[in-house]
């Protein structure tokens, strides 16, 4: 009897919750829904204003698309001190490059880690972690010095060659290999006679594609991204990347500024990452909490 | 037989340490090197003043002593901070009220992966682009002044980039903007880890969604928001292109927008004070190396 009473009591609960929820639900949505319209918003206008003239522009915004976009393009490529295709063809170069260098060197040293027992690897460990967090900022002075002396300033290289010791990357990889890259396969691979170098490339690398994705994604959009450094060591506008082509167009005189070509070059720095998303984002997105978060 | 065995393991273990080989080198060169450099130099007179080099020679402390007893480094540390915290707190806030939708499986939110989706997007957008788009919508004759007029809700325009308060509120915006999805999906993993059993026992027990968030969700997620706080904070200090762009490098109004690392950059690159510059980075890394240990030592307190 009182056992059928507290059912009747739950009962009642459950249903007074199931009220409650259509109510959370409902402003759930609302605020979701506001959410996103201040995600977007922005990027809404600058799509819609990227194809608008400057005479345009200086009317007043509205939401219909104007008829500028190729006009705009070709204004822009018509001054030589924004040459957004290097820029764009730069960008590429350094961000793809730091991609390829980070992933594969980063899993070779998480491999080193997982893999081999020897005197130094918890030291290895541990320090890795440590520094993970130091900002390159703090170390750009000396960088730059350095770079300087070595002759490379307006060079690619002190912008790419770094990536192979990327603390983060590497604990990804760690982390991964923890749940999917098991020592017996490596094992069984040393019976069948592969050298040490061949098992890494040909058996651990294979396995390691989904973290591998997942990371070459966030590198490269680092890297595409990255206004710092770059500004520090690329001097000459052919050799600019993106971000620098954004500020050296801010530079040029903003009263006789063409404003159709300034949302143009911004609409086209960021459209590369915004493609890649809309095909990705579910896996980028699964792919950021994986890494972060431990255990 | 078993010493033959114990030759096999020495002999793949020294692949160990040719497997760290790149690591090691290019971090020696490109990170120890760089940094042990520029603690030398902030040690030094060294600076370039009309394409002649000054220095380097040895002037103590007096670089730390300039820029703590100008005020300088601590004016551009409180920009910093201020402009971090306007973006923090709603972020936060906001993070765990998504985290605690996306996770409740009683809500079943639709779309979910949608919505997702859509709050990271910012995160992966070109912080200067972002900046520069800003710069442009919210300048006074720019399309953001254009529909207040237009909408009546200002008889002329606002000159935001010139009022010290709406400079500031525009980078803590731009950063809550950026970062709110990446604390949101990083909260809601942590909130799935929590043993399911906990909220069916808290369902039994009848405890409304707001007791169980409060009296099971928050204090089991400290650890990460903890986490989150430290490592936003890490970030929050490197604050440069947004503030950077959106000032055009002045960090103006009354350089009040003006970071830590526009300070450093402008050492740098434009007063070519290379001593000064260095000072400042030490600074800078003993405060995000301190906070760095401080994130050690939380997410391991564990084992």
């Amino acid at each position: 009897m009182a056992n059928s009473n507290s059912q009747v009591q739950i009962q009642t609960e459950k249903e007074k919750n199931t009220g409650g929820i259509k109510v959370r639900r409902a402003i759930a949505y609302v605020v979701l829904s506001f959410v996103t319209v201040l995600c977007l918003f922005w990027f809404f206008i600058l799509f819609i204003n990227a194809t608008r003239g400057d005479a345009e522009l200086a009317k007043g915004f509205t939401v219909i698309p104007g008829g500028y976009l190729i006009k705009n393009m070709l204004g822009l490529m018509g001054r030589p001190e924004i040459p957004i295709w290097y820029g764009l063809l730069n960008s590429f170069i350094i961000a793809g490059s730091s991609a390829v260098l980070a992933t594969y060197f980063s899993t070779m040293t998480a491999y080193a880690i997982h893999t081999y027992e020897f005197k130094a690897k918890k030291f290895m460990f541990t320090f890795i972690l440590m520094i993970m967090m130091i900002p390159t900022q703090v170390t750009a002075l000396g960088f730059i010095r350095m770079v300087y002396a070595m002759g490379l300033e307006n060079n690619f290289i002190p912008l790419i060659v770094p990536a192979i010791a990327a603390p983060v990357t590497f604990f990804y990889m760690k982390q991964y290999m923890d749940s999917a890259l098991p020592l017996s396969i490596i094992e069984a691979a040393r019976i069948d006679g592969s050298g040490e170098f061949r098992t890494f490339n040909t058996i651990a690398l294979p396995m390691m594609k989904p973290a591998i994705a997942v990371q070459a994604i966030f590198t490269f959009v680092s890297s595409w991204n990255n206004y710092f450094t770059p500004a520090l060591i690329l001097k000459t506008a052919r050799n600019k990347t993106l971000p620098l082509l954004i500020r050296q167009l801010q530079k040029s005189d903003y009263l006789t500024q063409d404003m159709g070509q300034v949302y143009f070059m911004i609409a086209f720095s960021i459209l590369p990452v915004i493609i890649v998303y809309v095909f990705l984002s579910k896996f980028i997105v699964q792919g950021i909490a994986l890494g972060s978060v431990k255990g | 037989m078993k010493e033959a065995k114990k030759g096999n393991i020495v002999k793949y273990n020294k692949w160990g340490y040719i497997f760290l080989i790149p690591f090691v080198v290019v971090y020696l060169v490109f990170q120890v090197y760089p940094l042990v450099s520029t603690i030398f130099f902030s040690f030094f007179e060294y600076y370039e003043e009309n394409l002649a080099v000054v220095g380097p020679t040895w002037n103590n402390f007096e670089h730390y002593i300039q820029i703590f007893s100008d005020g300088s480094i601590v004016k551009y540390a409180e920009n910093t901070i201020i402009m971090w915290l306007m973006g923090f707190i709603p972020q936060i806030l906001v993070s765990l009220l998504l985290g605690a939708w996306f996770s409740d499986t009683r809500l079943h939110l639709k779309a979910a992966g949608f919505f997702k989706a859509v709050i990271y997007l910012p995160n992966l957008i070109m912080a200067s682009a972002f900046a520069m788009l800003f710069f442009t919508l919210f300048a006074s004759s720019g399309p953001i002044n254009s529909i207040l007029v237009d909408l009546k809700i200002l008889d002329q325009p606002f000159r935001f980039l010139e009022n010290i308060l709406a400079t500031r509120t525009l980078v803590a915006f731009m950063n809550f903007i950026m970062w709110f999805g990446n604390t949101t999906i990083l909260l809601m993993a942590g909130m799935m880890g929590i043993d399911p059993s906990l909220f069916e026992a808290a369902e039994v027990d009848g405890a409304t969604s707001t007791q169980v968030f409060f009296r099971i969700t928050l204090p089991l997620l400290r650890p990460i928001l903890v986490y989150v706080a430290i490592t936003s904070l890490v970030g929050g200090l490197q604050m440069f292109d947004v503030p950077e762009i959106l000032t055009e490098s002045t960090g103006d109004p009354n350089e009040c927008a003006k970071t830590l690392i526009m300070y450093l950059n402008s050492q740098i690159s434009v007063s070519k004070n290379y001593g000064l510059a260095g000072a400042i980075s030490v600074v800078l890394f003993v405060l995000t190396g301190a906070l760095s240990m401080l994130v050690f030592w939380v997410t391991n307190k564990k084992e």
